[in-house]
């Protein structure tokens, strides 16, 4: 008699079955060959709910393999509860390394942050997307947004980027500023601040996004032009932290957050912890280079 | 300028639109023999057929009918805001008039549009987005025209809206804010922002007062002056024809039933539908 093994093991290697991940895996491809382009998928059940970052985790277990490194920053931190809980979550369902260490590991899951720390050709960059579509805010249809982007049909984006500039004076975007990819796609980066968007320019690495609750992947394959929408006379420009410096360090070459003391007085923080304690251990990092990042000096010097 | 076979600006030739599913004897069975745009047999709705006629450039062409007589179809149609059942239409500026703009694909349409065409609506809401400033409708068609300068699209549109008499000052201002008048202007001044050498003007002064009505009139006459733009004016009305054009088309039940020189149709109109009009105007 044929034994039936199937549910031997409790769970699949990575959680989904294989016949899904190779669906997800098609996709990606399909993603990675138009870059910025979205692509639908099935997004299948997981045990968490949708929009707590399925859209990342199903392309994480699609792709990881035995020999991966795993590594998961919310908002930059590695320590914050959901980044902790989906690392357990993928460590159980495949006993892959870990790790916090933006350099050692081979696959990174963010939400809203890129590393401040270069990354390399050997890296996957997977983000967890809350809303894929750009357009969303000056078209509400689907089928219109569909066929905006099939048509390369921008105007209205870029009317609403006028508009912004007329009633208070710069384009008042912060996290997810709506970039152009490949001279083609207008995407939405994820929520990631406007400082993060030079850095997936050219980048070496692959970075692919999962928007779970909208059943949407797209890709930025390595070495891709991506810019940030920008008129000619009114420029991009990432956050403006000249004035500020981090209180750990010193450095202000790096996505700073706001703290409050318990006496009420304000200081900056390096939002990317691995980023951070490795400056305060004064371990070797190579930052992203981008030319905003060049053309600022660092009020500590 | 001398017109002959070869300095047309628009050339339309048999363009058909009809509703619902037409059989061999549709187009036989419907128009103004009938009294009626509705197929016996089918049910279908013939909004518009066998529409020929030529624009030279700087020429202004009235269509005039009753309700339902198949006029903002045909602009519509050349506007690509509905798609024809049948029919072709080639623009001079646009690959030197040798490809059928209404079969291009809906990009190079696009172009065609932004470039070569501006529309006026009755309805200011169809051709204006209230969401923007009435800056911003304005800047839509000059960034679809390839213009990424916030200066110059501000410059642009303050010229505009100089020439079209909306204070400038209202630029920055939402359309729904403004009255029926400005906000027809302020739709000219879209649909000129590119000078495209052609313009569509559906029923524009319908809706305003009448006050209001001949000053919007003037405007267009001057600009059809100063520009020299080509326009078809879609009207029900003949003393709105009789301002602006320099031939008309005389539309009914989807058919055109005549066309000439306006002041000929206006003084000896031939065809009975177009003595039941211009007696009413009388
Ligand atoms: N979506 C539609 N389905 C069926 N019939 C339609 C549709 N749209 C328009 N029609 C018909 O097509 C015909 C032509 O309509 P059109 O709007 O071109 O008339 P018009 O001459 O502009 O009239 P008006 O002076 O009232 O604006 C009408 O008989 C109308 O009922
Ligand atoms: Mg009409």
């Amino acid at each position: 008699m044929v034994e039936n093994k199937k549910y031997v093991n409790k769970y699949n290697f990575a959680f989904i079955d294989e016949a899904t991940k190779k669906e997800i895996r098609r996709k990606l491809l399909k993603a990675v060959a138009i870059p910025g382009y979205q692509v639908p998928y099935s997004s299948p059940e997981m045990p968490i709910s949708r929009g707590w970052g399925t859209g990342g985790l199903h392309v994480t277990l699609a792709i990881i393999g035995k020999a991966d490194v795993f590594k998961i920053i919310d908002q930059g931190s590695d320590a914050s509860v959901n980044a902790c809980n989906l690392r357990e979550f993928v460590h159980m369902m495949t006993n892959c390394k870990t790790t916090f260490d933006t350099r050692e590991a081979t696959l990174i899951q963010t939400r809203h942050r890129v590393t401040e720390e270069e990354l390399n050709e050997n890296q996957i960059y997977i983000y967890q997307v809350p809303q894929p579509e750009p357009l969303r805010g000056v078209e509400r249809y689907e089928n219109k947004t569909r066929q905006m982007h099939g048509e390369a049909d921008y105007a209205k984006m870029w009317v609403s980027l006028y508009e912004q500039i007329v009633r208070h004076g710069d384009i008042m975007l912060g996290a997810g500023y709506p970039v152009k990819v490949n001279d083609r796609y207008i995407m939405a980066p994820s929520p990631i601040p406007k400082w993060d968007c030079p850095n997936i320019n050219q980048s070496k690495a692959l970075h692919l996004f999962g928007a779970g609750r909208e059943k949407r992947l797209y890709a930025v394959p390595p070495y891709t032009k991506v810019e940030p929408l920008e008129f000619e006379d009114i420029k991009f420009h990432p956050e403006d932290f000249t004035t500020r410096t981090c209180f750990k360090t010193g450095y202000n070459k790096a996505y700073l957050d706001e703290l409050y003391f318990d006496d009420g007085t304000r200081h900056f923080v390096i939002n990317d912890s691995n980023f951070l304690d490795k400056m305060v251990n004064n371990e070797p990092i190579k930052q992203h280079s981008n030319k905003y990042l060049s053309e600022l000096k660092n009020g500590a010097e | 300028m001398e017109r002959n076979d070869d300095n047309w600006l628009l050339r339309v030739r048999n363009l058909t639109k009809i509703y619902g599913e037409a059989n061999e004897n549709t187009l036989a069975l419907t128009g103004p023999m009938f009294n009626s745009n509705i197929c016996p047999e089918t049910d279908s709705i013939v909004a518009c057929a066998g529409i020929d006629f030529d624009l030279y450039p700087g020429e202004v062409l009235g269509i005039v009918g009753e309700s339902g007589s198949g006029k903002s179809t045909v602009v519509k149609l050349l506007y690509f805001d509905m798609e024809q059942t049948v029919g072709a239409a080639w623009l001079k500026p646009y690959n030197d008039g040798l490809i059928n703009i209404l079969s291009e694909s809906n990009q190079k349409k696009r172009f065609i549009r932004n470039h070569l065409m501006g529309m006026v609506y009755q309805n200011p809401r169809d051709g204006l987005n209230f969401r923007f400033s009435s800056g911003g409708n304005i800047a839509e068609k000059l960034i679809m025209a390839g213009n990424m300068h916030v200066g110059h699209i501000r410059e642009r549109a303050s010229d505009l809206l100089n020439k079209t008499e909306v204070p400038v000052q209202r630029m920055d201002d939402r359309p729904s804010s403004f009255s029926g008048g400005m906000q027809q202007r302020v739709q000219i001044s879209k649909a000129i922002a590119n000078n495209p050498p052609l313009l569509f003007l559906d029923e524009v002064t319908t809706g305003l007062d009448v006050s209001v009505q001949a000053r919007v009139l003037d405007l267009i006459r001057e600009l059809q002056q100063d520009l020299g733009i080509a326009m078809i004016v879609v009207s029900h009305d003949l003393s709105v024809i009789r301002m602006l054009t320099d031939r008309t088309m005389v539309m009914k039940n989807g058919r055109i039933v005549e066309s000439g020189l306006t002041d000929q149709i206006l003084q000896d109109p031939q065809h009975e539908y177009s003595q039941l009009l211009v007696s009413s105007l009388l």
